[in-house]
């Protein structure tokens, strides 16, 4: 985590799988973003109380509490409502992303995903909230 | 009086007849008692002593105030009865005679006409009978004369006969006159005697009878009728009004019925005075002639009050009679009917067990037709037998209906006959039996229905057992079914969630491998050189095909299971033309080539799922591009007015595909040219997925083509497609 200013938009990234969350993080640090990241349900709810962060990235197949089940209480909590979650997922079927929307995520973006275009959603969701876009 | 001399003072006789044929004459006349016979012995006398050869008597009648014929000699009878002339006539030549009392000579000449006497033409003399009659101044009777010619001269012989037949008329006179003073005193006495006879007779009939004026004045009525038309002033007041009252009506009625001048008879209703109540009479009434020139009326009223009461009574007993007696052959009649219209035999026994009464079917059972047969008799004496026994069964049981099945024979064909036979006892009031009445029902029929009831029943038996076997059979195969559907369903789900996890652990590794990739080409591990970039675009650019296949087999996985959702909608296709030619701009930009459009602004807005054709669209134009080396693309949206289908046409002026490769360009990774494809970034799944697309929304895609010259790929969609 770079010690960027305390303005710079920071993101949640949770994804069980190691390079998943590595891929994502190192390159939105590297777009100049501050990076949280977070293995399972429970930990980033953990972190999305603690840190508040701007926008959540959430992997939707967990271990244990899942990202649908982790997303549907954060917006279901007072602190944490105003958050955008972009869920993202190896799931490809539609159902899958109909019951991501119907818990309350901002966003869908199926992985594969290039960097460069979750960055754009992440930076969407940054300009609907009226949040400032890093760098 | 004076002028009849006494019989025995007779005078000396002067003429030619001796004293002895006078006395002769007397002791005859005075032995007889008659009128007439006297005359006829006197005419006799004359006769034999004087020559008379015919001679009338005649007398006066004083009642007629004539003078009629009494009798004669040597005339007819009718002549004499019809001798008759008026005294009042004083200017007729023979009344005159009768006035004087001398015998006057008609010698004919010397009449202007001649008398009309039974005498005839003939001279005679009229000779006055001694006495006077009742009208004082006429004698009692005339004698007319006839053989002693009053014409000749006066001689002693004449003389002396003209002094006989003077003597004869005078002693005829004399003693007529005695006899008819004598025979009026008798009849004066006998007459009264007779009429209170006749009173008598008239007041016991207890009738009332009555004789009336030509007035309706009651001349003659005997006690009965004078009880009921008679009152004096003693009686009652109501009896006088009561009497009055019936005066009226009698009188009434004695007019209206004597209308017709001969008897009568008819009805009169009067008032009993004393008791007040209606009497009805029957009035007979006969015309009777009660003086000269005057008719009254003799009623004789029969009192028919009771009478006519008993006739009524007697009537109405009749008509009663008569309505019950139409009423029970109107009873019998139906009965008759009701047997006879029965198609079951119906038999009437007696205690006896004699058959008293059968309709027509049952006489087809138990008689015999005239020159039925011996066999027919034989059945027929069965029948009665099997009856007979039957029936006693019933008279020697103490129930009142008796049920049994009987077997008779029919007499003419000698078929068998299964009959129900019920039977039922009627009784008298004292409940004795009096008949039974048998009616037999022909079972034949329901023998036969009760066999192929029995049939049908096994034969529904059967069908029944087969349609459980093959029912068993078909649930055991339900079953089977059943449990293969659940087996595919969840094989289905099975497969659907293989893929859906082969899809997501594909995804997986390769969002890795994508995304390290960019990493390194976006400079996140610092700079790279320009074969590395090379090598991670060739990186990148594999890995995004391999995703576009895992892409397209998902796809087709979904279509081949049927999860593929479709939503339709109003799709604008020249709209959604746009959206992919924007789409596909840089492919175009880059493949160089001149791209046409012709979008038809007459194609109608379809019902369609706008995704899946935006999909296929894109598909064929990037086919299009990517398999055109050189030359036009050129997309023709149209509408197909007759079939009423839209058609979106993509034709190239590419590399063409050959006529067995156009059979199986659409089965998965069947492209034409392989490697030129792969060179393409085709995944080979391409058209197939299009075509089952396409098949999705009721459309279908074909190809015309040919090696070298390009190809036409023609979607073709319905107006509206059906929700699956």
């Amino acid at each position: 985590m770079s010690d960027a200013d305390e303005k710079t938009p920071l993101v949640l990234v949770v994804d069980d799988v190691a390079h998943g969350r590595e891929i994502f993080a190192e390159y939105l640090e590297f777009r100049g973003f501050r990076v949280a990241t977070a293995e399972d349900g429970i930990e980033a709810m953990d972190k999305a109380f603690e840190l508040r962060p701007d926008v959540i990235l959430m992997d939707l197949s967990l271990p244990g509490i899942d990202g649908w089940e982790a997303t549907r209480r954060l917006k279901q909590d007072e602190r944490t409502r105003a958050i955008p979650i972009i869920a993202l997922t190896a799931h490809a079927l539609a159902s899958a992303h109909d019951r991501a929307k119907d818990v309350g995520c901002d966003a869908v973006v199926t992985k594969p995903c290039i960097p460069k275009d979750l960055e754009a959603e992440v930076r969407r969701q940054l300009a609907l909230r009226g949040g400032r876009a890093g760098n | 009086m004076a002028r009849v001399a006494p019989f025995t003072a007779a005078p000396q006789p002067r003429g030619g007849v001796g004293s002895r044929a006078r006395l002769a004459l007397v002791d005859a006349l005075l032995a007889e008692q008659e009128v007439r016979p006297c005359a006829v012995l006197a005419l006799r006398w004359l006769a034999r002593h004087t020559g008379v050869e015919r001679g009338l008597c005649a007398v006066v009648e004083s009642e007629s105030g004539r003078l009629v014929g009494l009798t004669g000699i040597g005339l007819s009878l009718s002549s004499v009865d019809s001798f008759s002339l008026d005294l009042g006539d004083r200017m007729h030549p023979l009344i005159v005679a009768l006035a004087g009392s001398e015998p006057v000579a008609f010698r004919g000449q010397g009449l202007r006409q001649p008398l009309d006497t039974p005498l005839g033409s003939e001279p005679f003399y009229a000779v006055p009978l001694a006495g006077q009659g009742d009208s004082g101044d006429v004698g009692s009777g005339l004698l007319l004369l006839s053989g002693i010619d009053p014409a000749s001269a006066i001689t002693a012989t004449t003389e002396a006969v003209e002094e006989d037949v003077r003597w004869a008329a005078e002693i005829l006179g004399m003693r007529l006159q005695s006899l008819l003073y004598r025979r009026s005193q008798v009849d004066e006495r006998r007459y009264k005697r007779e009429q209170s006879w006749l009173f008598g007779i008239i007041n016991a009939v207890t009738d009332p009878i009555l004789l009336t004026d030509g007035d309706g004045k009651i001349l003659v009525a005997n006690a009965s009728a004078e009880m009921l038309l008679t009152a004096d002033d003693q009686k009652s007041e109501g009896r006088r009004r009561a009497v009055a009252l019936n005066n009226m009506l009698f009188s009434a009625s004695i007019f209206t019925s004597g209308a017709g001048g001969g008897p009568s008879r008819h009805e009169l209703l009067l008032v009993d005075p004393t008791e007040g109540q209606d009497l009805l009479f029957e009035v007979m009434s006969t015309p009777v002639k009660i003086r000269a020139g005057e008719t009254g009326t003799v009623s004789v009223l029969r009192n028919v009050t009771d009478l006519r009461r008993a006739t009524d009574e007697i009537e109405e007993n009749y008509r009663r009679l008569r309505i019950a007696e139409a009423e029970t052959r109107a009873e019998r009649d139906r009965l008759d009917l009701v047997l006879n219209s029965a198609l079951d035999p119906i038999l009437v026994t007696d205690p006896s067990g004699n058959i008293v009464l059968m309709n027509p079917p049952a006489e087809r059972m138990f008689t015999v037709e005239r020159g039925g047969g011996s066999e027919a008799e034989r059945r027929v004496r069965a029948n009665d037998a099997v009856f007979t026994s039957f029936v006693s069964g019933l008279y020697a049981s103490q129930s009142l209906r008796w049920r049994g099945e009987l077997s008779l024979v029919d007499p003419q064909s000698g078929a068998t006959v299964p009959v129900e036979a019920i039977s039922g006892k009627v009784l008298s009031k004292h409940g004795e039996d009096t008949a039974v009445v048998t009616i037999l029902h022909d079972l034949t029929e329901a023998v036969e229905k009760q066999r192929l009831y029995e049939q049908v029943k096994r034969h529904s038996e059967e069908l029944r057992e087969k349609v459980r076997e093959a029912t068993a059979e078909l649930a055991e195969q339900n079953e089977l079914l059943r449990r293969q559907a659940f087996q595919l369903e969840q094989a289905s789900a099975a497969k659907s969630q293989f893929l859906a996890n082969v899809s997501h652990e594909l995804r997986t590794p390769l969002n890795a491998i994508i995304g390290y990739t960019h990493l390194l080409l976006e400079g996140v591990s610092g700079e790279i050189t320009r074969p590395q970039r090379e090598k991670l675009n060739r990186m990148d650019s594999n890995a995004r095909h391999l995703l576009a296949i895992i892409n397209d087999l998902l796809d087709l996985a979904r279509i081949e299971s049927g999860k593929m959702p479709v939503q339709l909608e109003r799709v604008v296709l020249q709209e959604l033309i746009d959206e992919v030619m924007t789409e596909v701009e840089p492919l175009i930009d880059r493949a160089m080539l001149a791209v046409t459009w012709h979008i038809s602004s007459e194609v109608p807005a379809i019902q369609t799922d706008r995704q899946k054709v935006k999909q296929i669209v894109l598909n064929l134009l990037s086919n299009a591009l990517k398999f055109t080396p050189q030359g036009s693309v050129s997309i023709r949206l149209e509408h197909d007015e007759e079939n009423e289908n839209i058609c979106i046409a993509v034709a190239d002026s590419g590399i063409g595909i050959s006529e067995d490769n156009q059979k199986t360009i659409f089965e998965a990774f069947q492209q034409a040219d392989s490697s030129y494809a792969r060179r393409q970034g085709g995944t080979g799944l391409g058209l197939t997925i299009c075509r089952r697309l396409a098949s999705i929304l009721d459309g279908r895609i074909h190809l015309v083509s040919r090696l070298g010259e390009g190809s036409t790929f023609t979607l073709v969609l319905p107006r509206h497609a059906r929700a699956s």
